[in-house]
């Protein structure tokens, strides 16, 4: 191998975090007279020009509505929503493109679940697994069915470094058991969840299983066939991608099973008074006009999010982790929530002496953004006994740089409350 | 750049280090809760009541230091008013906060409570301030409960 060629290809593997950032407009700009630090990903990610782009080109040049036109503009519009639900299936590994469901978010995923497959298979007496861990949007759905049902929500605990407790899941998980419903990536805590050992789990019981993947899939790659898991939800914005879009999966006898979720337009094959057939996968589940241009800039995002290779983003991230929660463990007074050895990017901290809303308000005047609150997790605050906390969550074009920037702001936030 | 020290006042971090009538009262006439469900804070308050005097006033609970704050400086503020004039304050408080950062407050009528005046640049941190009042209201208009601010 010559020099120049090896040098040629560490160029190609190694992540380039500088050119990844002028990719992305937003981060060139100020906040409160400070470049912007923006830590705040676990909530929604900023997007890249390819995205921005994507938006613009269909708007100016291919607008129209889809899978109706015969005119030139609506072929080209649905043969580029169709290209995105392909895109989609490739970047999940789906078997096939109709187990695609373009969706608002991963909440509606889930609520589409729930009121499908729930209402049809989830009986008085069954049996939901979540965990403690969920994000709202993976409680309330399954506590609505609860009540359209009478079946009964189980609730697997976790430990106090955020993880799992699998000897209770294990127990919890049985012959009852319809849906075990668990995030794959927790958003207050980062832990990463053994979804695989889940899914084996739950299926050794006759249940099937769906994970929450809104905040994993941006982190590293997702294989839902070698996850075998039943249903897979997403949401584009956290993605790189625009806000309104999202993708459910799920395996193509199970969506054949499940009855619509909304009626109207685009999910019908006939209509009568008398009756309506239903359309076929994917389209029984997608009820009027969609987020086409929603559609397209997910697909721009996870082209461009593939171009950059999810391990190498997983390397990076991995190391901006382990610099994170070494730079927090030397600030004063700092108590990290979410512990967990299967972690991602995804930094919960508490600070003696200082509530997390007044951390969030003094960092915002130093630029940096993070989060405050409970993250939609409120049970996840009361297992730990606090009120809230102070997230950074960090994506693929965050640097050091960005965590010393957060540490000095703490420091601040330190000498105002001493 | 907003001067952080326009926010957190020296009498709003010695409120919040040291919170005054902050626990629980024996026997209160009227007990009320408030809950931020944005932000985890939460609060209890607690009066007594001579007529339509407040003879006593308590508050327990855990929030960020301009919701604490805002509580203990509101408690020593109400103590010995009447109903009507809480109620007036609780508007002259709420204008404040809710006002451009040009408008002057109404210093007279405020007292100590101007210190809050810094909270208009912040208007994510709004809520926090009004918490305590929307509590307190609950507690003198109605015979207590729940209260949520968004």
């Amino acid at each position: 191998m010559t020099q120049a060629f090896a040098a040629a290809r560490r160029e190609k593997t190694q992540f380039d975090v500088e050119r990844v950032r002028r990719d992305f407009p937003i981060l060139g700009r100020d906040v409160r007279g400070r470049p912007l630090v923006y830590l705040d990903n676990a909530a929604t990610t900023q997007k890249p020009r390819a995205v921005l782009d994507a938006l613009t080109r269909h708007y100016t040049e291919s607008n129209a509505n889809i899978h109706r036109g015969v005119h030139y503009l609506s072929e080209t519009a649905t043969q580029a929503h169709e290209a995105a639900r392909a895109t989609m299936q490739r970047f999940f590994n789906a078997r096939e493109a109709r187990e695609v469901i373009f969706t608002r978010n991963a909440t509606e995923g889930i609520n589409l679940v729930a009121q499908t497959f729930g209402r049809t298979q989830v009986g008085e007496g069954d049996e939901i697994v979540i965990t403690g861990m969920e994000h709202h949007s993976n409680i309330v759905p399954w506590q609505m069915l609860r009540e359209q049902t009478g079946a009964t929500l189980r609730v697997a605990p976790i430990t106090d470094d955020g993880e799992l407790e699998w000897d209770a899941l294990e127990r919890l998980v049985g012959s009852r058991t319809k849906l075990v419903a668990v995030v794959h990536l927790s958003n207050s805590l980062g832990t990463v969840n053994p979804v695989r050992r889940v899914v084996e789990l739950a299926h050794a019981h006759g249940a099937a299983v769906l994970i929450d993947g809104a905040q994993a899939a941006y982190h590293f790659p997702v294989d839902v066939q070698a996850l075998d898991c039943d249903f897979y939800v997403a949401t584009g914005h956290k993605l790189y991608g625009p806000t309104g879009i999202g993708v459910l999966y799920g395996k193509a006898e199970r969506l054949e099973a499940m009855p619509p979720y909304q009626g109207g337009g685009d999910m019908i094959s006939s209509v009568t008074f008398e009756k309506t057939t239903y359309n076929a996968l994917p389209y029984k589940f997608e009820a009027g006009t969609p987020h086409i241009a929603g559609a397209i800039g997910l697909a721009a995002a996870v082209d461009y999010l593939t171009g950059l290779g999810l391990d190498q983003v997983a390397a990076h991230e991995r190391g901006l982790l382990a610099y994170g929660t070494e730079a927090l463990h030397q600030v004063p007074g700092v108590r990290l929530i979410g512990t967990a050895s299967e972690k991602a990017s995804i930094l919960s901290f508490v600070m003696e002496g200082v509530h997390p809303h007044d951390i969030g308000t003094i960092v915002d005047q130093e630029g940096v953004a993070i989060r405050t609150g409970h993250h939609c997790t409120q049970p996840v605050m009361d297992r730990f006994g606090i009120p809230a906390t102070a997230r950074a969550s960090l994506a693929m074009y965050n640097t050091r740089d960005d965590i010393d920037a957060l540490i000095r702001a703490l420091d601040l936030a330190r000498g105002v409350f001493a | 750049m907003i001067d952080l020290r326009d926010l957190y006042q020296e009498v709003i971090l010695d409120h919040n280090k040291r919170p005054r009538n902050f626990g629980q009262l024996a026997a209160p006439d009227r007990t009320s809760e408030g809950f931020n469900p944005l932000c985890g804070d939460k609060l209890t308050l607690q009066l007594t009541l001579d007529g339509d005097v407040i003879r006593d006033v308590a508050f327990d609970g855990s929030g960020c230091a301009i919701s604490k704050a805002s509580a203990s400086l509101m408690t020593e503020s109400i103590k010995g008013k009447t109903i009507g004039e809480v109620r007036e304050l609780f508007v002259k408080f709420q204008d404040m906060v809710m006002s451009d950062t040009e408008t002057v407050p109404d210093t007279d009528a405020l007292g100590k409570l101007v210190v809050f005046a810094g909270v208009r640049a912040y208007p994510a941190r709004v809520k926090c301030a009004v918490l305590a009042w929307h509590t307190l209201r609950a507690a003198v208009e109605t015979s207590g409960g729940t209260v949520a601010t968004e």
